[in-house]
């Protein structure tokens, strides 16, 4: 059991990719690339976790009982706003190629000579 | 490739990356063991020499400061790229788009409601950043989060004001080069970039913490008009009347 946490992260993972690569519709592609990068997250707070341990944010906490790792925590934040810079992009050039292809699936973007 | 062809490459590529994942999870401690230092040390350091009582955020704009100012730029890049990409593609076609209006007061009261809600906890989570959970990222997404809703509630016509592009440009770049600013402020001073500076205040108010305070507000600023961009920038390619505008 105490290695469940670590296993969800993989198993978000390995969906999410699985999820790109069989995609027929570029928003989706763009929400399962989300998917896998959302294991990351849940792998970086695993990781930090300590038994016990409250969240690092020291109201109505005594300073120096026992907290989870804010240094992941931090690092979840950049993810997930690089996860946001990600998406965006990727809609926008969903949306240029729709506009050039006339269509979102990606196996049919080729036929389409923009 | 067809999808079946793909189907049959990825799927023994899936299994040997799992295999991959359960050997390293093997190697990892057990969840809730974890020893690094890092986290310990901060956890009984930031409130004492920063009064900052979120080490969270006390870890990202101080202790790692010069991280989060390239993870601003990450969003400012998104932006740009969001901007060049899309903006070419609408130009010229600036017209007056018909939507359809919510006819249920219920739903439309719900909904102004959310909006005045979202944008209050918005602010709450940007302006206490730095003593409870929350920050400026959070916030500034949150908060222009609640002003989408006044698109969905209302129309393209109440939602004009956020998608003032020649306004809200300028101000993201404020957020972003704010966070730079404080940064070069502690260069000029004759300290390293990003020293905190301003003094630390009284641990648990909204006067601690120093330039963590500044940041913060810079951070929540940027994120605020970065997103507000992204959704105008969309917003703008969505032409497709679907019904009179009925008032």
């Amino acid at each position: 059991m105490s290695y469940l946490p670590y296993a969800v992260a993989a198993w978000i993972c390995l969906v999410g990719i699985a999820g790109i690569a069989t995609s027929k519709n570029l928003i989706h592609l763009a929400v399962c690339l989300s998917v896998t990068q959302s294991a990351s997250y849940v792998l970086l707070l695993a990781v930090g976790y300590v038994k016990h341990g409250k969240a690092p944010i020291f109201v109505g906490l005594k300073l120096g009982s026992k907290a989870v790792d804010p240094v992941v925590q931090a690092l979840t934040l950049t993810d997930v706003v690089v996860s946001l810079a990600v998406i965006g992009l990727i809609l926008a050039l969903a949306l240029d190629a729709h506009r050039l292809a006339g269509t979102v699936d990606p196996d049919r973007l080729h036929e389409a000579q923009g | 490739m067809t999808r079946r062809t793909r189907v049959v490459v990825l799927a023994p590529a899936l299994v040997g990356l799992g295999a991959l994942f359960a050997w390293a999870i093997a190697g990892l401690p057990a969840f809730g063991d974890y020893r690094g230092p890092y986290g310990y040390v901060l956890n009984r350091i930031v409130v004492p020499l920063r009064h900052t009582t979120n080490v969270v955020m006390g870890t990202n704009f101080d202790v790692r400061g010069v991280d989060t100012m390239g993870e601003e730029f990450i969003l400012y890049a998104a932006v740009v790229g969001v901007t060049l990409l899309l903006r070419e593609e609408t130009k010229g076609r600036r017209v007056e788009r018909r939507t359809q209006r919510l006819r249920s007061d219920t739903v439309r009261l719900g909904g102004v409601l959310m909006v005045a809600a979202g944008f209050l906890v918005g602010i709450w989570l940007m302006a206490f950043g730095y003593i409870t959970p929350g920050g400026g990222f959070q916030g500034g997404v949150v908060a222009a989060g609640a002003i989408l809703c006044i698109f969905l509630v209302g129309s393209h016509r109440d939602y004009r004001p956020f998608r003032n592009e020649h306004a809200f440009d300028p101000l993201e770049a404020v957020g972003t080069g704010g966070y730079v600013v404080v940064g070069l402020t502690a260069l000029v001073s004759g300290s390293a970039f990003l020293t905190n500076l301003f003094g630390y205040g009284t641990t648990g108010t909204l006067r601690s913490s120093g330039s963590i305070a500044v940041l913060n507000w810079a951070a929540a600023i940027a994120v605020t008009f970065a997103v507000l961009l992204l959704f105008a920038e969309f917003l703008e390619t969505y032409d497709r009347p679907l019904a009179p505008e009925d008032t």
